[in-house]
């Protein structure tokens, strides 16, 4: 059932999911098929569906269903599952705090403030995006200034244009599709401004969002001054050098009513941190055993909340694996504790989930530092032997590597922690 | 005998990103090489790109009495390349009534495309 009243709802439940997003809605149902009974997922949203509910353009799916969805299909699939089943879903409504007898306290237009019991959590909050304030852009505070999700959102749910002649800064995915989607719309997109030496996004996205358009992406360059008093007028842009720092001297302004910036998101951690859970630092998202629990007992946590995905086929993959362990949580049925940490490497920014079990197959998610060819993934003990060691073709910091590995790989390790390094092989 | 004229590609198969160049003959704009791919997805997608560039559009049309104001449609098979922004324009005129149907189609063969586009999601009527 779908429901924006908490009458409608029970006084209780098995497991309360927050986020109705790819993630939520893949764990609940993972969670009823683990055997709990009765699930409940909260949205603040209008509708159930997240982010994808935005995202109109295609190439999503080809892991989770064997073939490429725009945004809205993948989500009503998604939706699709929850709704056959008995899983209650209520929109409009907020989750102000989570206690630690995991109480579960909601504001709704309808009732105010209500209290609602919970048995297990899954967190799947999602993110945000990063803003002006971020990055400290100099410069007055005009009308015209957007994140690119936030015209994503204007131009694909409401119908309306951001402006009519615009900036990009940053490269990633969201930017890049939505210097496409504007000049569709007959915006004029005058540039894309990214302050790192290469591109963000995907290769496809380069070729299909940009150059299919003859949109200018300039490298190493980045916004140094917003102009205009009501409304954007124009941009300063200038080089950076290799220490990233703007060279004056070469800027240039650019006329524009628009600038839109897409400078990366981060984790939505308002309640992982009223639940004083560990956070790590690299992800800003909470620490994670091989069941997608965090520091606290009952409580999961999975997709963007725990760090920012590539693709959303690899939320549905996580979010399943937490709901699964919620279900079984409530079902008395949870798995021995983690035995191995790992310990982020040479070249490994992070690594999710942060501990796990000798006993059992685990899918690691890394995200590299730095872009290497012809390299390999090596887990080494604290005593500096190499336990398992995985050749790789390339890696880049814009594009997760996943690591499954099988219990026999780690048959006859006790030592309690594994360093992961992805270095250049030492076969040259 | 006049020279040959080289076109150059980004491979979008991976974030290797290889650099494809396509020789053609001058008047047949036949291939005679293909160059810079480093397995065979690059040089299929370079001829493809080369000979017959294809591309799925996604866009929006108005909709009206829908909890949004505009219903995401995209196209029921890949467009020349050439024709994607001429099948926008004409989307722009185009006005649809909740409720819709994931799958329906909104508009057939849009500007002599050749493709149609459909709904991809369901609109509930209000």
């Amino acid at each position: 059932m779908i429901t924006s009243n908490p009458r409608h709802l029970r006084g209780s439940y098995d497991v309360v999911v927050v986020g109705a997003g790819p993630a939520g809605l893949e764990a609940a149902v993972a969670a009823q098929d683990a055997g709990a009974d009765h699930i409940l997922v909260v949205d603040r949203e209008t509708e159930a569906g997240g982010i994808l509910v935005q995202c109109i353009h295609s190439g999503f799916g080809l892991h989770r269903f064997g073939q490429e969805l725009t945004g809205p299909e993948y989500a009503q699939r998604v939706l699709t599952q929850v709704v056959k089943r008995n899983i209650d879903v209520v929109t409009d409504a907020f989750v102000l705090d989570v206690d630690r007898e995991r109480r579960v306290k909601l504001m709704t237009q309808e009732e105010g403030v209500s209290l609602i019991d919970a048995q297990a959590i899954v967190l799947a909050m999602g993110a945000r995006e990063r803003t002006r304030a971020a990055i400290h852009i100099p410069g007055t505070r005009p009308a015209g200034i957007f994140t690119a999700g936030m015209a994503q959102r204007l131009v694909n749910l409401y119908g309306l244009l951001p402006g009519r002649r615009a900036v990009l800064l940053g490269s990633g995915d969201i930017g890049l599709i939505m210097a496409r989607r504007l000049t569709l719309e007959g915006v004029e997109v005058v540039g894309v401004f990214e302050l790192m030496p290469y591109a963000n996004g995907l290769n496809r996205n380069i070729v299909q969002c940009l150059h299919d358009f003859d949109i200018p992406l300039h490298l190493s360059t980045t916004v140094v001054e917003i102009h205009g008093r009501d409304r954007v007028e124009k941009v300063t842009v200038a080089p950076v050098d290799a220490n990233l720092r703007p060279q004056m001297e070469r800027a240039w302004d650019v006329p524009c009513d628009t600038l839109l910036i897409s400078i990366g998101l981060i984790p939505e951690n308002e309640l992982s941190e009223q639940l004083r859970l560990r956070i790590d630092p690299m992800t800003n998202g909470p620490v994670v055993t091989s069941t997608m629990e965090c520091s606290r007992n009952g409580v999961f946590a999975c997709g963007n909340v725990v760090h920012i995905h590539d693709l959303v086929d690899f939320v549905s993959a996580e979010a399943m694996l937490a709901g699964r362990s919620a279900g079984r949580y409530v079902a008395g049925a949870a798995p021995p504790a983690d035995n191995v940490r790992l310990l982020p490497g040479e070249n490994v920014a992070y690594c999710v989930p942060h501990t796990i079990s000798t006993e059992r197959e685990h899918t690691i998610y890394m995200r590299t530092r730095r872009p290497l060819e012809a390299c390999s993934l090596r887990l080494t003990d604290l005593g500096g032997k190499v336990i398992y060691e995985k050749k790789l073709r390339y890696v880049f910091p814009a594009e997760m590597v996943n690591l499954k590995l099988r219990p026999a790989v780690l048959h006859h390790f006790h030592n309690g922690a594994l360093r992961v390094d992805v270095a250049p092989r030492a076969d040259g | 005998m006049s020279e040959l004229v080289t076109v150059r590609y980004l491979c979008i198969g991976c974030p290797l990103g290889c650099r494809l160049e396509v020789d053609e003959a001058p008047e047949t704009h036949a291939i005679v090489e293909v160059r810079g791919f480093s397995c065979r997805r690059g040089k299929e997608y370079a001829i493809q790109e080369h000979t017959a560039p294809q591309r799925t559009v996604t866009t929006t049309v108005a909709i009206d009495h829908a909890r949004w104001a505009r219903l995401p449609v995209r196209s029921d098979r890949p467009a020349p390349k050439e024709m994607v922004l001429t099948i926008c324009h004409a989307l722009r005129h185009v006005r649809v009534t909740a409720p819709v149907k994931m799958g329906d189609v909104i508009a057939a063969n849009v500007a002599g495309s050749g493709v149609n586009m459909i709904a991809t999601r369901d609109m509930p009527g209000q």
